[in-house]
């Protein structure tokens, strides 16, 4: 069977935007379903993904428009899905497999790092790899250890994979379908908190580009540079620090790989202080990454005050909502570092 | 009551209904019999049944207990095992104290079986710690909620078995879903390979959440074992008798050099998959309701009431002692306590290191800041 693809080509340039509000689920189910309509080559795998419609409720009623043939309920087995999502990329599919947890891209993690990720280099660019996983990452949901992780470093470490962490509805549409678009294999760490908020997501088959920063909020006395969760957090937080005087920029770099670093280090150095949000574990985080290169740029000379990072602390995710909570940066805690900052420096 | 459990010549012409696998007590409570398993329990009294019965009774009323706290906002998720007693306690209570498990998180009759404090049972799912009780001290690993994963400690245990020269044997139990994760089917190559005194121990309860057990296997499950060089048996897994004499004949095997055996036990999940299930999505009735006719307590009951051992007085009482463990379980639950919020850095490492220590301390200054 050959089949047409389409979505390697450039996307038509949207009309102006008309939005609606809807959730960041809804949202990237608007997504697949526009992909799938589009190009028949656009299948999803995973478990549960059928009838049941996700474990968390993303793929919903998809099945129902589009069939099993092509919304397909997998074993239980992440390496399985994940391989055989390689293997139907390799022959000319755009499979976005999505695994229930990103915990369990572990199990799958061969097919990840040393497969999906190395095969067009190792073939000479002969054959791509244009699949997408999608996967819930992140605390705050009561389940403990070893559902909860934000593992985004492991696959920024990974030479080969794109990754992105969509923060608002609208970009976990626009983002899935440029990753839908890209010849690479994309990781989307989707937040498990983040898919019953809603946002305005603008209609009909958009983009947001892989490798642009958002600037949700722009302010003269630091930059807060946040990804996933953490992006609201920062916003809200920000309300907070602005009743109290201090003007806060919010950099949401949206794609992990490739990094915006034009757009952060422009806004670092309209505001000389830096705050570092993220969910993950604090040692060699992604936002290591964002400080290293703040302090290899010239923007280093507009500092004002030494760089400051807010992680998860070192721990594994615990199971009791208190100790949760406690152990990943929370608004109160962006309130408090933003204006150690301002204040202190 | 001394006597055995007898067995019955199946009626002329009656056949069993599913015949592919051992059963020694049929839904309506009649003993039928089988030349090769029927010797595994020929040593089982009325007495000793009625006592099978009466845990299947506790084990069923632990878990609607637990279900109920959870609806109350006691827990925060309970996997219920109803439909499944049988295939637990039939395996469970032969094992012995030096024998090991190593269990996902349904098995909660296995554990009670073991001995495990009940509190213990929803210690995690309260929030109140990261582990529910100490391995050691009821021979049962805490649940592995990453499915299959455990049936590499299995492995892994029981080599270390062959290593100790002692005759302990490791069980792994594990459900339908899993026998399609590469680490189940690793740990049998494994097993096969090293010999090792390990139970694979299948509780094929027809669903992995949505999924019906047909998509994880063109066959059934126990089939797949002996290509592994594994020897397997399917048994009734709501017949806690047949359980009982496929474990045992597994446990024989294991003690006696004889390596591993892959038991498939077919049951029923009757529940949803947790409390934040909805299975009615996903779960035809018709046949739900079919798997309730086949229920692993009724069974029983009726099989022991037609040998006069279960009297109208005893059921009573048994009920009462199960409302009582229910009781027991209820009260230690609700006084389990809050874990100290400098608890979570416990256990990250087997022994302190310097920069979780800093942390620790910086989070120790963080949180006297709040009482000033
Ligand atoms: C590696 C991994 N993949 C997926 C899950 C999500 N998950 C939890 S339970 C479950 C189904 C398991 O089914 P089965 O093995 O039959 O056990 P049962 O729940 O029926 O007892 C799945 C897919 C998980 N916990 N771990
Ligand atoms: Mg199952």
């Amino acid at each position: 069977m050959t089949i047409e693809t389409t979505a390697a080509q450039p996307a038509a340039a949207p009309a102006p935007a008309e939005t609606v509000t809807m959730t960041y689920s809804e949202a990237i189910r608007d997504a697949m379903r526009i992909a799938m309509a589009k190009d028949p080559a656009v299948f999803i795998m995973g478990e549960d993904v059928g009838t049941y419609g996700g474990a968390f409720g993303v793929t919903g009623e998809l099945i129902n428009e589009i069939g099993p043939e092509r919304i397909r309920d997998t074993t239980i087995s992440e390496l399985g899905i994940m391989g055989a999502g390689v293997g139907a990329a390799m022959t000319g599919m755009r499979p976005i497999v999505e695994i229930q947890f990103s915990d369990f891209t572990a199990q799958a993690m061969d097919q990840i790092a040393n497969q999906a990720a190395k095969i067009h280099f190792m073939l000479g660019g002969a054959v791509s790899v244009p699949m997408v996983i999608r996967a819930p990452g992140g605390s705050g949901t009561g389940a403990a250890a070893q559902h909860s992780q934000s593992l985004e470093a492991w696959f920024v470490h990974i030479p080969g994979l794109k990754v992105v962490m969509p923060a608002t509805a609208d970009d976990a549409k626009g983002l899935l379908l440029s990753a839908i678009d890209d010849p690479n294999p994309v990781m989307v760490i989707e937040h498990k908190l983040l898919y019953k908020t809603s946002g305005e997501v603008r209609t009909g088959d958009i983009r947001t580009p892989l490798g642009v920063a958002a600037v949700p909020r722009e302010g003269k006395d630091l930059t807060i540079i946040a990804t996933g969760v953490e992006v609201s957090r920062a916003l809200e937080a920000a309300e907070i620090l602005a009743a109290d005087g201090i003007e806060a920029t919010v950099v949401d770099p949206r794609t992990l790989k490739p990094l915006d670093s034009d757009t952060i280090l422009r806004t670092v150095k309209a505001t000389g202080r830096v705050l570092l949000v993220q969910e993950a574990v604090r040692t060699l985080g992604f936002m290591s990454e964002v400080s290293a290169i703040i302090s290899e740029s010239d923007a280093f000379g507009y500092l004002r005050a030494p760089i400051k990072r807010l992680a998860g602390l070192d721990i594994p995710i615990p199971y009791a909502p208190k100790l949760e909570r406690a152990s990943v940066p929370q608004v109160e805690d962006i309130v408090a570092a933003a204006t150690d900052l301002v204040r202190k420096w | 009551m001394s006597t055995t459990v007898p067995v019955k010549a199946p009626m002329s012409g009656a056949k069993k209904q599913t015949p592919e696998f051992v059963q020694l007590l049929d839904p309506d409570g009649k003993r039928l019999s089988d030349e090769l398993y029927d010797p595994w329990v020929s040593d089982v009294t009325g007495d000793q049944l009625a006592s099978l019965y009466e845990d299947l009774i506790i084990v069923r009323r632990i878990d609607t207990e637990a279900t109920a706290l959870q609806r109350q906002g006691e827990l925060g998720l309970w996997p219920p095992l109803l439909g499944q007693e049988a295939a637990q306690v039939g395996s469970a209570r032969t094992l012995r104290p030096d024998d090991f498990v190593f269990s996902s998180y349904r098995e909660n009759a296995v554990a009670y079986c073991r001995g495990v404090k009940l509190p213990d049972l929803v210690r995690v799912w309260r929030g109140t710690a990261a582990s529910g009780w100490d391995p050691f001290e009821i021979g049962m690993a805490t649940p592995a909620v990453i499915i299959g994963a455990q049936t590499l400690h299995a492995t892994g245990y029981a080599v270390g078995c062959t290593f100790d020269g002692v005759d302990s044997v490791s069980v792994a139990y594990f459900g339908d879903g899993a026998t399609s994760e590469g680490d189940v089917n690793e740990a049998m190559v494994f097993a096969a390979s090293f010999n090792a005194p390990v139970i694979f121990f299948c509780q094929n309860n027809q669903w992995a959440i949505s999924e019906p057990v047909g998509l994880q296997a063109q066959r059934p499950i126990a089939d797949r074992a002996p290509g592994f060089g594994i020897p397997s048996i399917r048994v009734d897994g709501n017949d806690v008798l047949a359980v009982m004499a496929a474990t045992r004949s597994a446990l024989d095997r294991a003690r006696t050099g004889g390596g591993p055996t892959f038991i498939e036990a077919v049951t029923y999940r009757r529940g949803p998959h947790t409390t934040s299930d909805d299975p009615s999505r996903y779960v035809d009735p018709v046949v739900a309701k079919e798997w309730e006719a086949k229920d692993p307590i009724a069974r029983v009951e009726a099989f022991l009431r037609s040998e006069g051992v279960l009297t109208d007085e005893l059921a009573a009482s048994i009920q009462a002692r199960a409302d009582e463990v229910a009781a027991e379980f209820r009260a230690g639950c609700l006084a389990l306590k809050n874990p100290e919020p400098l608890s979570v850095f416990d256990n990250v490492y087997a022994t302190e290191h310097s920069g979780l220590a800093r942390q620790r301390s910086q989070y120790t200054a963080y949180l006297e800041g709040f009482d000033k």
